[in-house]
């Protein structure tokens, strides 16, 4: 499952960054999608929780990211695996 | 020259929003020098402080960043000063990294990097009172000993901690000699090594840090009104507009009276000093020019007042997320909004805070367009035509016909900004726009000596502008508009004679066809200056006496075409107008190049749109 697949009150666990088939990638270079991931903390084991989505095609989406809040856009939340078990879930509430 | 006198280089680095502006404040006081660092355009904020050992320091403020590994300018000057890479700026001898106490992790990897450069560093803990009053529990010894450099807690606004860290200065002073002499070492991490740094940093956190007992509740709360898809967006046109309300109608008692003092000087010189060509330069050339642009000072003032004040609070980056969306349908980064937001005063402000953006295209799309926007300059050629031509009249019973034409002029400005986002950004520079990638930090109460800081160096950067770039351009047109003097026995203006009046005349096979008579093109040469600077050539060609308004309304209904008004108010919605913005647009984009392409497009947009406007107005009104 990825972030951009995700709504309003979801909350989870980052389980990785896939930027294959990433339209951004193209452009920046997957490693350099990765770092920019990885440097404002989408790093695996990293909790979240979607607290806004923008009016217009739920875009971008506001989260929070264990302790600190970041926004993004849906298409780079698609670089990003997450996991929303319930177990993954539980491991990220508050 | 003693040792002990040889001041001491310390930079300060950290991610954004960590409170090290207001450090680099509390630190040095009054002792800072704003300037830029030479070729590029990044504010070089320096400061003086002395240690308790009586060392001199030297304190230099750098943009915020996450990583060494630079994206936008802000950020490549942060790096080369660093690593020593920037000409005529050697490296520091001391890093400080400032952490905001409460938000540690990713602050603790940058630390991580800059102790890899391999220069003496210390971490200042800022905000600490805050991170107390959460309860969160830092074990300092144990951090310090992880991440093995010294730690210090500082409270930047109530001055708690300077000492401690200036102290931590001269501890390692002896260091820093000894290190000055090692090449630096950094190279970019890849992701791998990005992973590892992250865990690192994550155990290091989890085994000194324990999270807050009184978390901050209240961030999330306001998220949950201000990021709200509706009501935050109505809350965000609702700031904007009492900051409109606020520029435009509170900045007009001081621009008033900056306009009258600068009348007042003019008439002064025109007195005292025999009638002449010094006489004339000093009245018409340089106070006229200088007070011109000096009266949009207050609505910069204000505006920045506003500006930095969102910002510190955390607002700005809320304001990003709701319009990156709007922003995203022409081609535009969420972060263009606020160099946007700026051109309403001024297009200067505006193209140098384009900064903030990390894309080079996005930046100079945004740069391109920031004219577009209406800036207070074209209000007073909207005003004098508008009141010529467009009768005072209600319609709908509560609209008043000339406002609805004010407002549409304005309407016409964004649209036709976003528009030509959306051309340059999905039809010329077709490549996907740059990943929308922000920290919405904590909001804090901002402290208001800081703001009032910040926009006292925004108003000395505009004036230091004003003063130079400016005024140049100011004394060309005065030159252009002044000579060759008439011949003796002329009649008619003596702006007639003149290189501006021979270029009037020789663009007017030009202009004809847009409806403009010989005396408007004249007109559009001193009003290269500044637009609003029209008005005073309309009235000099026109041989006003004075600055009559009335006098001059009366003439221009008179002697204009309802078409030919509509057409110079067309042209000035569109037409590049003013010298300043494109020294400035020459200055952020490093040549020449940039503000040719945007005098080209701007100037035949103007064209085609008083082009249209004429021939239209011409069938309808005859």
């Amino acid at each position: 499952m990825r972030l951009s697949d995700l709504g309003r009150g979801d909350r989870g666990v980052v389980r990785g960054i896939d930027t294959h088939g990433h339209a951004d990638a193209a452009e920046l270079g997957h490693e350099e999608l990765e770092r920019r991931l990885l440097e404002i903390g989408f790093v695996e084991g990293a909790h979240f929780q979607v607290l806004q989505e923008g009016l217009i095609g739920r875009d971008p989406m506001a989260l929070k990211l264990d302790d600190m809040r970041v926004a993004l856009r849906r298409r780079e939340a698609g670089a990003i695996l997450v996991d929303v078990t319930a177990e993954a879930a539980a491991e990220a509430s508050p | 020259m003693s040792e002990a006198a040889r001041p001491i280089r310390i930079a300060l680095v950290g991610n954004p929003n960590t409170g090290k502006t207001s450090l680099f404040n509390a630190l040095t006081g009054a002792r800072q020098k704003v300037a830029n660092y030479p070729g590029v355009t990044v504010e070089r904020k320096e400061g003086a402080a002395v240690t308790p050992a009586g060392r001199p320091v030297r304190i230099l403020d750098l943009p915020g960043t996450y990583s060494l590994r630079a994206r936008s300018p802000d950020e490549v000057v942060t790096r080369d000063v660093v690593l020593g890479r920037l000409n005529g700026e050697a490296a520091p001898e001391i890093l400080v990294c400032v952490a905001d106490a409460t938000n540690l992790r990713l602050v603790l990897r940058l630390a991580l990097e800059l102790k890899q450069v391999g220069r003496p560093l210390v971490l200042a803990l800022n905000m600490f009172d805050i991170a107390e009053r959460q309860g969160i529990r830092i074990d300092l010894e144990g951090l310090s000993r992880a991440l093995g450099i010294p730690i210090v807690t500082t409270v930047a606004v109530r001055k708690r901690g300077l000492d401690t860290l200036l102290a931590q200065v001269d501890a390692l002073a002896g260091q820093a000699q000894g290190a000055a002499a090692q090449p630096l070492a950094w190279r970019e991490p890849s992701a791998t090594e990005l992973r590892q740094a992250h865990r690192d940093a994550e155990r290091i956190l989890r085994d000194h840090v324990k999270p807050p007992l009184r978390p901050d509740t209240w961030t999330g709360r306001m998220d949950g009104l201000l990021l709200h898809p509706v009501a935050g967006t109505i809350i965000l046109f609702a700031i904007l507009f009492l900051m409109f309300q606020a520029v435009f109608t509170w900045a007009t008692p001081a621009m008033d009276l900056i306009d009258a003092g600068f009348t007042a000087l003019g008439d002064l010189v025109k007195e005292t000093l025999p009638e002449g060509l010094l006489q004339s330069f000093l009245a018409d050339g340089v106070i006229a020019g200088v007070g011109s642009v000096l009266v949009f000072l207050p609505q910069i003032l204000i505006l920045f007042f506003f500006i930095i004040f969102l910002e510190d609070f955390g607002y700005m980056a809320r304001a990003a997320f709701l319009m990156d969306r709007m922003m995203g349908v022409a081609g535009l980064h969420g972060r263009a909004f606020i160099p946007l937001l700026s051109s309403f005063a001024c297009a200067i402000p505006g193209i140098m805070s384009a900064r903030v953006i990390d894309n080079k295209r996005d930046r100079l799309t945004t740069i391109l367009v920031a004219p577009l926007t209406t800036c207070s300059a074209r209000i007073p050629v909207y005003t004098l035509v508008i009141a010529a031509f467009i009768p005072d009249r209600t319609v709908w019973g509560f609209a008043s016909l000339q406002g609805l034409v004010m407002f549409g002029l304005y309407a016409v400005g964004i649209s036709s900004a976003l528009i030509v986002a959306f051309v340059i950004r999905r039809l010329i520079w077709r490549s996907a726009s740059d990943p929308f990638l922000i920290e919405l930090p904590s909001y804090k109460l901002p402290d208001l000596k800081n703001v009032l800081r910040g926009v006292l160096t925004r108003g000395q950067i505009f004036l230091t502008r004003a003063g130079t770039t400016i005024f140049a351009m100011m004394v060309l047109i005065w030159v252009l508009a002044t000579f060759p003097a008439p011949p003796p026995g002329a009649v008619g203006p003596a702006i007639d004679y003149s290189f501006a009046g021979m270029i009037g005349h020789a663009m007017l096979p030009v202009l004809a066809p847009i409806g403009f008579s010989w005396e408007m093109a004249v007109a559009l040469v001193p009003g290269m200056a500044a637009r609003e600077v029209a008005v005073g050539a309309l009235g000099t060609v026109y041989s006003i006496a004075g600055e009559n308004e009335a006098g001059l309304v009366a003439t221009l209904a008179a002697k204009w075409s309802m078409a030919s008004a509509l057409a110079f108010l067309a042209w000035y919605v569109f037409a590049p107008q003013c010298l300043s913005t494109l020294a400035v647009v020459k200055r952020e984009t490093n040549g020449w190049f940039w503000p040719f392409v945007m005098f080209a497009y701007m100037t035949a947009l103007a064209y085609v749109a008083a082009f249209a406007t004429f021939r239209i107005a011409q069938a309808v009104f005859g």
